[in-house]
């Protein structure tokens, strides 16, 4: 029967794997990005979980799962809705429906849907058996009870001989997309290196789903994905909170100096600090605080002594280290807080993500405290904006704030591994020990930074802190005039960062009828949109921002190009307020959402194209 | 190294470590004599001038970095503990000094206290108790005693105080001390044992404020009383007081008790013997607690136990994953686990 079967080419498909949040969703769907990597596909993913740990069984607050969009194409997100639905029970089934295409491809474990599981899932009948899920191929073995069949003569109990079955989903998977077995297999051996038994389940059930595929007449025709065009390099597979604590590895390596991070776990932050605590070889200092106020205060205190300094966190964790930012503007040491939003106010959605700490880090405390404020834009850029963030913080002396966001955070892509040697010079201001001329408040006539003296250094005592300082001395001064210029020099020590960030890049002709304004880790969607447009003739294009504060230079050069401007953002409207404060001469149109969830290629086109329209008018 | 230390370092004075800058504190503060103290004991540690960081946060005490010509840090409110680990855990070779009051410390700063005494980093605490919001001109704090009135306690207060020894023992405390503001000689003794102890070490001084709480330990102060009230503690010597050294403690049951000798048969024999060095927390926390009228305040080096600083650990861990680790560069790193090639 197999060899009847036809293969068809495709451009690009989503899958999405669910299941329990103990069923291993997580797994098998970074198994098949592996898989999907050495087939020299591009790439993204993102896991969707929930935030209890093991929510009660079956229900679709236990649902996990985790989406892969690969192609042939250049992939820059991980995909609107589902080709492929994998799903391990009802309530997953239930949770996925939405995010699957109308005409999709469901493949669930039959013998999931009894009767307590249904139920459980809040269905009011079965749903394979309702007609319910008409114009969906529906692929349905038994697959706990043929797990259990493939290692019946391993010894295994039952248990544990289960917990093999998520391989058998990847096996159909694998086989629908005429892929080998090679990857998964290498990865049990070396998985369960101790455990043959185990090693061995998991072969077995992994073919097994992988021959059941191949003899069930509803899978037909397979799909082929030819690799992508890819430039030449070696690659790796990155998520966004692994690509920033290595690109903050980078800048200390690039810069001489060692790394401290003084952070405090937090969804969804805390791989950060997992990842720096395990790369001591290279002297990475990575302190776990008792809290989010000493995680920033101990990164203070270690940038005072010389190190780069770091400390990572989540919104609520940002309030919490609000006046400490403002001592690191007062006394302009350098230091990156590295904020991976999340959806707020207060705990907020904790494993979701949102755009909607932008106006936090502009503004978010006492007295007059610019800081320069960064976002990445996704997760492999997440390592060259944490690289960039160093850099600024290093050589211009003052704290910089860089938002990533849940999406790109845990999402991965393929990354493209550069030398560190090709990165950029990082060159701190530090001063040489004895240097008759330093004074602690005596700046760089270009940058405005002030000179960096490490204790330990001789002949270069001196003292900071909160309280205002005198200019050039240092010392604590309460004088009014002296107080505005302190204020002023600060300000404009952060304005003058403009001379050396890149000028803004514009997706497009450079004008036109529509430009779509956008920042941070919405980047792959808004490219995706805007491209999809631009390929059917419509005159959009697409400024998407990195530097938020301060702004490139020709930001303002660029609106004036453009009849109509919409900014697209995962908040209530927080960059478009700023814009109408720098640039108050032009009109802007708010696209925004606020569900936890990012913006789908649809429907943004289909916002754009109504923009276009009505002005066509 | 600390004798080669030593040799390379200039001989200094007090002069080294005065700032050019005014004192700002009230004439008659106790602040004063500590400052004094402080400036004696540097000094005399063998430690180059530029490796002292004085670090402190917001309160009378805490203007204390200005006043010294070292490296420092005047932080805010509560956080000196938090800044100085930093400092100590990024660069172990420097000497890091904690400024703090008994507001700055328990209560704004409670957290970063006791987890810093946990972690056993190699700081030095200095810890003004004046039992008094100073700065903010006269709240009671987490040390005031129960009753006072205050202008934010105008019926006194119904809290229950923190007892810092008590406190900083039952954090895994490895160094406590009690000293007082008017006894420059035991200041400077105290303060020479803590810098030497390799952990995080803390010098309770009973501080006077002149002008929201005077007089709050007079009975500990006071020429006339204080014989009776303080009990000076030696490592390896009786706990003998009293103007007429016939005073002793003893332990009866589980219990430390006032006793007279020369009556009921009590002799010098009979008097507790003072062991700093004593692994078991419970003596000590004994002694922290005592204070007056019934029993005198102990002062001098209650606990100097060894344990593990958290800067060493991690060094040497780091220095192992160093030598160890395949990885040598953040490029090996970048190549490392799965990777393909195009």
């Amino acid at each position: 029967m197999a060899k009847n079967k036809l293969v068809k080419e495709r451009e690009d498909v989503v899958v999405r794997f669910a299941g329990d949040s103990g069923d291993g969703m997580q797994l098998i769907g970074s198994l098949f990005s592996d898989s999907t990597a050495f087939a020299g596909n591009d790439f993204a993913t993102f896991p969707d979980y929930p935030s209890e740990i093991r929510a009660p069984q079956g229900t679709i607050a236990g649902v996990s799962g985790f989406q892969v969009h690969f192609g042939h194409t250049d992939i820059h997100t991980s995909g609107d809705k589902a080709d492929v639905l994998i799903a391990m029970n009802p309530a997953s089934l239930k949770a996925n429906l939405i995010w699957t295409k109308s005409n999709g491809i469901i493949i669930v474990d039959n013998t999931a849907f009894i009767d307590k599981g249904i139920e459980k899932a809040g269905y009011d009948a079965n749903p394979l058996e309702d007609n319910s899920l008409t114009g969906y191929t529906i692929v349905n073995p038994p697959i706990s009870k043929m797990t259990l069949e493939a290692v019946k003569d391993l010894g295994l109990n039952n248990k544990v001989a289960l917990k093999s079955k998520n391989m058998f989903a990847l096996g159909v998977v694998l086989y629908l997309f005429n892929r080998k077995l090679d990857s998964v297999n290498d990865f049990f051996e070396v998985k369960f290196k101790s455990k043959p038994q185990i090693i061995e389940a998991n072969k077995r059930v992994l073919k097994a789903g992988y021959l059941y595929a191949e003899n069930v007449e509803a899978i037909n025709p397979t799909y082929k994905v030819k690799p992508a065009p890819l430039k030449k390099g070696l690659y790796r597979n990155i998520t966004g909170n692994i690509a920033t604590a290595w690109g903050l590895m980078a800048a200390a390596e690039r810069a001489d100096r060692n790394l401290f991070l003084g952070s405090y776990p937090i969804t969804p932050a805390s791989e950060i600090l997992q990842e720096l605590s395990k790369n001591k070889q290279f002297l990475v200092k990575a302190f776990q605080a008792e809290d989010e106020i000493a995680g920033i205060c101990s990164s203070i205190g270690a940038s005072y002594a010389g190190s780069l300094a770091v400390t990572s966190t989540s919104g609520p964790g940002l309030s919490l280290k609000s006046e400490a930012i403002g001592l690191a503007i007062m006394t302009e040491l350098p230091l990156v807080i590295v904020n991976v939003q999340r959806g707020g106010p207060s705990t907020g959605l904790p494993t979701k993500s949102e755009q909607s700490d932008l106006m936090q880090a502009l503004y978010g405390r006492n007295g007059e405290s610019p800081c320069i404020v960064m976002a990445a834009g996704s997760p492999s850029d997440c390592f060259y904006s944490a690289f960039e963030a160093s850099k600024l913080a290093l050589e211009h002396m003052t704290p910089v704030i860089l938002l990533t966001d849940g999406s790109i955070a845990n999402g991965s892509e393929i990354f493209k591994i550069p030398k560190v040697a090709s990165l950029d010079e990082i060159i701190p201001p530090i001063v040489k020990a004895n240097d008759s001329d330093y004074q602690p408040y005596k700046r760089d006539e270009k940058k405005l930074s002030r000179p960096w003296a490490l204790p330990g250094t001789e002949g270069l005592r001196h003292r900071l802190g909160g309280l205002e300082k005198e200019n050039i001395t240092g010392n604590v001064s309460h004088n009014p005039k002296n107080h505005q210029l302190m204020v002023e020099l600060r300000n404009e020590k952060v304005e003058r960062v403009a001379n050396y960030i890149p000028k803004q890049e514009v997706i497009g002709n450079g004008s036109g009828a529509l430009l779509v304004v956008s920042w941070g880790g919405t980047y792959g969607v808004m490219l995706t949109a805007v491209e999809e447009l631009r390929k059917k003739g419509m005159d959009v294009d697409l400024a998407h921002f990195k530097y938020i504060n301060p702004l490139p230079k020709n930001t303002d050069e660029i609106f004036s190009r453009y009849k109509h401007i919409v900014v697209c953002e995962l908040n209530n409207g927080q960059f478009i307020h700023y814009l109408k404060s720098k640039f108050p001469q032009y009109t802007y149109e708010r696209f925004s959402k606020i569900q936890g969830l990012p913006f789908m290629v649809a429907e943004l086109e289909e916002k754009f194209k109504t923009i276009l329209e009505k002005n066509n008018k | 190294m600390e004798a080669q230390a030593l040799k390379d370092i200039p001989l200094l004075t007090k002069e080294d470590f005065k700032s050019d800058q005014m004192v700002k504190w009230c004439p008659g503060c106790g602040d004063h004599a500590i400052l004094s103290s402080v400036e004696k004991v540097f000094p005399q540690l063998g430690i180059r001038k530029e490796d002292f960081v004085v670090i402190s946060g917001i309160g009378c005490s805490s203007r204390f970095p200005y006043y010294m010509n070292t490296y420092g840090i005047h932080g805010i409110h509560g956080r000196a503990a938090a800044i100085a680990s930093g400092v100590k855990i990024a660069n172990t070779d420097l000497s890091v000094w904690v400024i703090t009051g008994d507001g700055d410390s328990m209560a704004i700063g409670g957290n970063h206290f006791i987890h810093v005494i946990r972690r056993n980093i190699d700081l030095n605490i200095l810890l003004f108790n004046n039992r008094i919001y100073g700065l903010t001109k006269g709240q009671y704090s987490p040390t005031s005693p129960k009753g006072i009135k205050t202008k934010t306690s105008p019926d006194g207060t119904y809290e229950n105080p923190f007892n810092t020894g008590e406190l900083v023992i039952g954090a895994q405390g490895s160094f406590f001390a009690r000293t007082i503001d008017n006894n420059p000689k035991m200041m400077v003794k105290v303060m020479l044992e803590a810098a030497k102890h390799h952990g995080t070490s803390v010098v309770e001084i009973l501080q006077n404020c002149v002008i929201f709480n005077h007089n709050t330990h007079e009975l500990v102060s006071s020429k006339e009383t204080k014989d009776d009230n303080q009990l000076q503690l030696e490592h390896g010597k009786p706990m003998i007081f009293g103007k007429n050294k016939d005073k002793g403690i003893i332990c009866e049951g589980v219990k430390l008790k006032v006793v007279k000798i020369g009556e009921n048969e009590i002799t010098e024999d009979d008097i507790l013997i003072h062991d700093q060095y004593s692994e078991d927390p419970g003596m000590h926390s004994m002694l922290a607690r005592m204070a007056p009228p019934l029993f005198p305040m102990a002062m001098g080096v209650i606990r100097s136990v060894k344990h593990d600083t958290y800067n060493d650990s991690l060094d040497e861990i780091i220095k192992i994953s160093k030598e160890t680790s395949p990885l040598k560069t953040v490029d090996d790193l970048l190549a490392s686990g799965n990777t393909w090639e195009i």
